[in-house]
């Protein structure tokens, strides 16, 4: 990465500065292609412990593991991988409170062409407010920071999971 | 090395109480869905238990988070087939890892026992979930052939790196207690556990 790639403001960066603002180590994934440079970031960064699960419900699992163990940590994954949770979601980390993160990378909307994509991206939110998890959209580059931060600092303040979905708005999406 | 066939049917209630007694340095143990976690709930209350009470197939990746979290501290899954069947792939994401703390043990009767005792797949296939472990990349795979060896394997796991995947053949004997369903106090004991070292 060059030194101008460092310096002018992502919202992988950001993301990345507020996992280590709140003390967040484990990330683990199952791969999408809009999180990449979130996913290398972290790879390339000695202080996260980053690996891929076969499954995002086994990703939830660890996670909700460590986080009870002491080390807290973050699910990446995309639109549809996130349409596979809503059980563990419900009868693990809500039934128990831990605060689990979890960051989505949206697809299925602005600009789709994918039918199925598109069908299950309108579950996401739905689901996350059936369970009263609290989600937030990352839009803008000028609010990220802030609304990364804050998510996380909420879900471990009051021991709730949390998702933040990156939008196409600023991760540009697949085209 | 054993195949499944060739081992000793043995009692999950028994082989549970025997890897309890000889947990001395505050080992974590995750119960899986049903009936292994009733037999854990029945063989003595510990800080280091976590009942998981939903999400069929995770005592595995539950203890994986908690081996990683933990290094210091060995950790145990107790999972049925029928469970770890729904997230097989968990095994390689243990073998890519490679958590050198970590214990799955599988209680193997071939049965939905909680659900009315059907067959899985897996027994009628024949399919040997040990080979699928091994397979997966850990090498420290093996069935259990009698309870004599069950004890030696829970030792060996107990003295040397991992992970380490255990398979005990069961009867279909279901759980005699059942836990408290409480998954808050669970989850808040669990973790006054873990806080303590190791």
């Amino acid at each position: 990465m060059s030194s101008a790639a460092e310096s002018a403001p992502s919202w992988h960066g950001i993301v990345r500065q507020a996992l280590k603002d709140n003390n967040v180590r484990l990330v683990t994934y199952v791969p999408d292609n809009v999180l990449r440079p979130l996913i290398e970031g972290c790879h390339a960064d000695p202080y996260f412990t980053t690996f891929p699960a076969a499954r995002e419900e086994e990703a939830i699992g660890i996670v909700a593991g460590a986080t009870m163990a002491g080390m807290r940590g973050i699910v990446l994954m995309q639109t549809s991988g996130f349409a596979t949770l809503p059980n563990v979601l419900a009868s693990l980390v809500v039934a128990s409170q831990i605060p689990v993160l979890m960051l989505v990378s949206e697809r299925g909307t602005l600009g789709e062409f994918n039918p199925g994509q598109a069908i299950v991206c309108r579950t996401m939110r739905p689901i996350l407010d059936s369970m009263g998890i609290e989600h937030h959209t990352l839009s803008r580059l000028d609010e990220a920071a802030f609304i990364a931060d804050r998510t996380m600092r909420q879900a471990f303040a009051t021991r709730w999971p949390a998702c933040l979905i990156v939008s196409p708005l600023i991760a540009g999406g697949r085209k | 090395m054993e195949e499944r066939r060739n081992t000793q049917v043995m009692n999950r209630a028994a082989l549970t109480k025997r890897v309890v007694g000889k947990l001395t340095k505050q080992e974590a143990v995750i119960g899986g869905i049903g009936n292994s976690n009733w037999d854990l709930w029945g063989s003595g209350h510990r800080a280091e238990n976590f009942y998981m009470l939903g999400s069929m197939g995770l005592a595995a990746p539950i203890a994986m988070g908690v081996a990683i979290a933990q290094p210091e501290r060995r950790v145990f899954a107790l999972e049925g087939d029928g469970s770890l069947l729904m997230q097989l792939g968990c095994l390689s994401t243990i073998a890519a890892q490679a958590p050198k703390n970590l214990i799955v043990i599988i209680w193997d009767n071939g049965i939905y026992q909680i659900t009315g005792g059907q067959g899985t797949p897996a027994a009628q296939a024949g399919t040997d979930l040990i080979a699928i472990a091994r397979a997966s990349g850990i090498a420290s795979a093996h069935w259990a052939a009698d309870e004599a060896e069950f004890d030696a394997l829970i030792d060996r796991a107990l003295t040397t790196d991992g992970p380490h995947v255990i398979g005990a053949r069961i009867d279909n004997e279901p759980g005699k207690t059942q836990t408290d369903r409480d998954p808050i106090r669970f989850r808040e004991t669990f973790m006054r556990g873990m806080a303590k070292p190791v």
